[in-house]
């Protein structure tokens, strides 16, 4: 695009986010503070995400982005749009086509390999922020690795309700040491990230910050013995493809209580369609 | 021969023009109570505050004595291995227990974050410990899941002593325990807090105003006075005999009040 | 199957560009506003959009005000988003605002003093009428002529107009500053951490929003964290803005902006050592912003309470939450995306919610699954 540079940040800018990234991945889980640039998007729809892709992007690379697990939703749209123009690398809403796949709130179904980039786009990077405001206060707790607090909020939850109420945004252990936030990936997408063949970038815009999960790495959602961390999804089987193992999205079809339920991730519910036709034909 | 818990060598921390602690050495054996007594302005607090590693001194040494007896030097250790001291060997119970307790969070919660922290991931047995202590403190265990707004000043200041005993430390620091309280409630958690400490074999320091507390709760004594240790020796002995001047002031103006 | 296959994103994204265009350009029998007009009608308009949108140029944020329909912070957003991607070719000296080309000029705290009080443009002493000869077509000759005033046609303007708090630090009575020639930080350029000092805060707040620094000034004075101010002097004017490029070895003129500055005397620290001294609370911002100027000058000062031995338990002075909030472009993204759809994040609330309900009705009598 005329007068900016390829993927609109200016060079000396990506060496500086790259430079965050490789010190995030050589220290996993650890929020990284970067100095975010204002973008031309508003901060809350994924700034960080944007700037961190922009950073890796090279123009061999195929882009794929999701909102909600879904490259039609209107902010994945306008994510891939700004990138097909300042950028002009090639998109596609396959997730085993794509070397980079942007993401907010959603970890495809198809598993990941290690030639492929997750990026994140993360509102709160800091999973002790409900507990703990102060962020000169979380800094110290992450030194100490003093995560009592995020115990004592589990064992609040089951005293109270019987089982953790936290439904998306799972705090997570990585790699023994660093306690952090998945993004609001739902509860169910939480083990994906487990060992990923993939590297897992994530890219906090407004709060400035970045941090990683190399390929292969522990990520153990925190629990107790005896109230395993257990996934949640619609006990419903997808209405389209019928997959029973995918997350669902549940869609209100009237106002007297009719709903159906269909797969949150599109490319999956439609290569299994695609799939399902090849078997009948 | 037993050696020393706690050892405080030659301490000086100056604030200004004024002298909050003037070459102050101490120890304390394992299962004792020392009382560290004086007026506002002694240099008690500051003494209880170098001890536990949250000020530094100026010059002068604490050493702690782990359990396998070696030794460490406790304004010479990185804030981690402090932090892990006072979440394991080591408890602290505060003057004002809302500055101890999470005032959100139910009194088993509170109880069971410091075996959380350290490590502990069986919610059964954290609630069972929860149980046993808020028993031990005599709260109705019926009050478990409640939160601490809705108990009284002496349930809160029980509460703080469960949550501090939880993980069975060896050195317990207390800064004016009973301060806030009523007389009557004051009574019966030195009650309880004697038994406590007798029963699990505690030692303690003890910072208190109050000679009637000292002379309740511990075996020793050391008396400050402008920064300075003017009298130390065994309870009964240092009040019933007053050498200083200054202790005999504050053990008379006691028995006029 | 219409609910599911909502394929029209794209189509969506471009029919709303398109609408909003129309929106923006109203009724087209009406004349289209000039950019022109804009920089030179709504001065306080532009004035706040270059403030807050850190840049300085009339022109540009005219234009952003016309795109963004009077937004003034969508307006601020635009020209940010210009302004870092343009190249820093020089840091200016420090800007000399006691050689300022007054404007206004005011002090609480004298009745009069060296260089006078200057009323200025002002809606101060105006009554709040609405003018309806301003909706019929007014004809510009209705505008007054300027006059020179008595002052300005006896003599030359002073050169200089030495600051009112430079008078009572000479006299020992107000704190002095520290002199550093150390490079100021950018949060533009580096992300904040705690403690933040005073060059990140005064940063952060003449980028700040002027309604959040308006209302936590305005908190500092009814007792959240009061520190008795006195208006010691606001001014408004023009000043030089230098830079020595490295290979002139001396300093060049580039122009000229319009700035406000207000300081605030405010009440004395002090100790047994140290004899009581006013303390200074300080603002500064781009065009004529007398409102942002003076709530930046209470927070600044609430700020220094920890450093000055107060309490700091009011909202107004702790620094990390002021500093944190104060940008309205980062709080109306964070806001404004809670539109950008959640209903996966809210597919796992609906879960967990019946789940719970579920259980609740299975065992009526405990939730937390232990006999009570």
């Amino acid at each position: 695009m005329n007068g900016y540079n390829f993927a609109y940040l200016d060079e000396p800018t990506k060496r500086m986010i790259r430079r965050a990234i490789l010190k995030a991945v050589a220290i996993p889980g650890h929020q990284v503070p970067f100095g975010a640039r204002e973008m031309p998007l508003p901060y809350g729809w994924g700034t960080g995400g944007i700037q961190v892709t922009a950073a890796i992007l090279g123009a061999d690379d195929v882009l794929k982005v999701i909102d909600q697990g879904a490259d039609d939703t209107t902010n994945a749209v306008s994510i891939r749009r700004f990138f097909s123009h300042v950028a002009g690398v090639e998109t596609t809403t396959r997730t085993r086509d794509a070397t980079v796949i942007q993401t907010r709130h959603r970890i495809p179904e198809t598993p990941l390999t290690g030639d492929q980039i997750l990026v994140y786009q993360v509102p709160l990077p800091e999973p002790l922020a409900k507990l703990e405001p102060s962020r000169a206060e979380t800094k110290q707790m992450h030194a100490l690795a003093d995560y009592g607090l995020m115990h004592v909020k589990l064992y609040e939850d089951i005293a109270r309700f019987g089982h953790v109420t936290i439904s998306y945004d799972y705090p997570v252990m990585v790699n023994g040491r660093y306690l952090m936030s998945p993004s609001p990936i739902p509860a169910f997408d939480t083990l994906k990230m487990n060992r990923m063949p993939a590297l897992q970038l994530f890219g906090a815009g407004r709060e400035k910050r970045i941090y990683a999960v190399p390929p292969y790495t522990t990520v153990r959602p925190l629990d107790f013995d005896d109230h395993p961390f257990s996934l949640t999804r619609a006990p419903h089987a997808c209405a389209l493809c019928g997959a029973t193992n995918s997350y669902l999205d549940e869609v209100v079809t009237d106002d007297r209580g009719s709903r159906m339920f269909v797969c949150s991730d599109t490319d999956y519910c439609a290569d299994r369609r695609g799939e399902m036709e090849g078997d009948a034909s | 021969m037993t050696l020393p818990l706690l050892e405080a060598h030659d301490l000086q921390l100056q604030f200004g023009s004024i002298r909050a602690l003037d070459h102050v050495s101490m120890a304390l054996w394992p299962g004792e109570v020392l009382a560290i007594v004086g007026e506002s302005g002694s240099g008690k607090t500051t003494l209880l505050k170098v001890l536990s590693g949250s000020d530094k001194p100026d010059a002068g040494q604490v050493l702690y004595r782990d359990p396998e007896l070696a030794l460490h030097d406790v304004h010479a250790m990185g804030a981690p291995q402090l932090r892990a001291l006072h979440r394991s060997d080591w408890g602290f119970v505060q003057q004002n227990p809302r500055d101890a307790l999470r005032m959100g969070v139910s009194a088993g919660g509170n109880v069971g974050e410091r075996l959380m922290a350290q490590g502990d991931r069986n919610y059964g047995n954290i609630r069972q410990v929860a149980l046993d202590w808020l028993a031990q403190v005599e709260i109705d265990g019926r009050r478990i899941d409640d939160l601490p707004r809705t108990f009284s000043g002496g349930m809160l200041q029980r509460l703080q002593i469960a949550r501090t005993l939880a993980t069975h430390p060896r050195l317990v620091f207390m800064d004016e325990p009973t301060g806030g309280l009523d007389v009557s409630v004051q009574a019966k958690l030195l009650d309880l807090i004697r038994s406590l400490v007798s029963r699990l074999g505690l030692a303690v320091i003890l910072v208190t105003h109050d000679i009637a507390v000292a002379r309740l709760l511990a075996g020793r004594i050391l008396v400050m006075r402008r920064g300075q240790v003017v009298e130390t020796g065994l309870t009964d002995q240092v009040l019933d005999d007053p050498q200083h001047p200054y202790t005999q002031l504050l053990v008379s103006s006691v028995l006029q009040a | 199957m219409a609910y599911v296959a909502v394929k029209g994103g794209e189509r969506a994204i471009d029919a709303a560009h398109d609408w909003l265009a129309r929106t923006r350009r109203g009724e087209t029998a009406v004349p289209e506003i000039k950019t022109d007009q804009i920089a030179e009608q709504l001065g306080r308009a532009v004035d706040r959009v270059m403030a807050e949108g850190s840049c300085y140029d009339r022109d540009l944020a005219a234009l952003a005000i016309k795109q963004a329909q009077g937004d003034l912070i969508e307006a601020a957003f635009l020209l940010r988003a210009y302004r870092t991607t343009l190249p820093r070719f020089a840091s200016s000296r420090p800007v000399e605002t006691s050689a300022m080309l007054i404007h206004r000029r005011i002090s609480a705290i004298y009745k009069d003093l060296p260089g006078g009080q200057v009323l200025g443009p002002t809606y101060d002493y105006t009554h709040r009428l609405l003018d309806f000869a301003l909706a019929a077509d007014a004809d510009s000759a209705m505008v007054p002529a300027a006059v020179p005033s008595s002052t300005e046609a006896d003599q030359s303007p002073p050169a200089v107009t030495p600051r009112v708090l430079d008078m009572l630090q000479a006299e020992g009575l107000m704190g002095a500053e520290p002199q550093s020639d150390a490079v100021p930080g950018d949060i533009t350029r580096e992300p904040m951490s705690f403690p933040a000092g005073r060059d990140i805060r005064l940063q952060a707040l003449a980028r700040g929003d002027e309604g959040f620094l308006l209302a936590l000034g305005y908190s500092t004075q009814r007792g959240y964290g009061n520190s008795h101010p006195f208006v010691g002097e606001l001014r408004m004017g023009d000043v030089s803005i230098e830079i020595e490029p490295p290979e002139l070895g001396f300093a060049i003129d580039i122009g000229r902006i319009t700035l406000t500055e207000c300081e605030m005397v405010n009440q004395f620290g002090g100790s047994k050592t140290e004899p009581p001294q006013f303390t200074r609370g300080y603002g500064l911002c781009f065009g004529h912003g007398e409102r942002k100027a003076m709530g930046m000058a209470l927070v600044d000062r609430a700020m220094r309470a920890e450093e000055l031995g107060e309490d700091a338990d009011a909202p107004a002075q702790d620094i990390e939450f002021v500093l944190y909030h104060s940008d309205n472009i980062e709080a109306t993204g964070f806001v404004e995306h809670l539109k950008l759809p959640h209903y996966v994040d809210f597919q796992s609330e609906l879960e967990t919610i019946r789940q719970i309900r579920r259980r609740a009705e299975t065992k009526p009598d405990t939730g937390a699954g232990e006999p009570q």
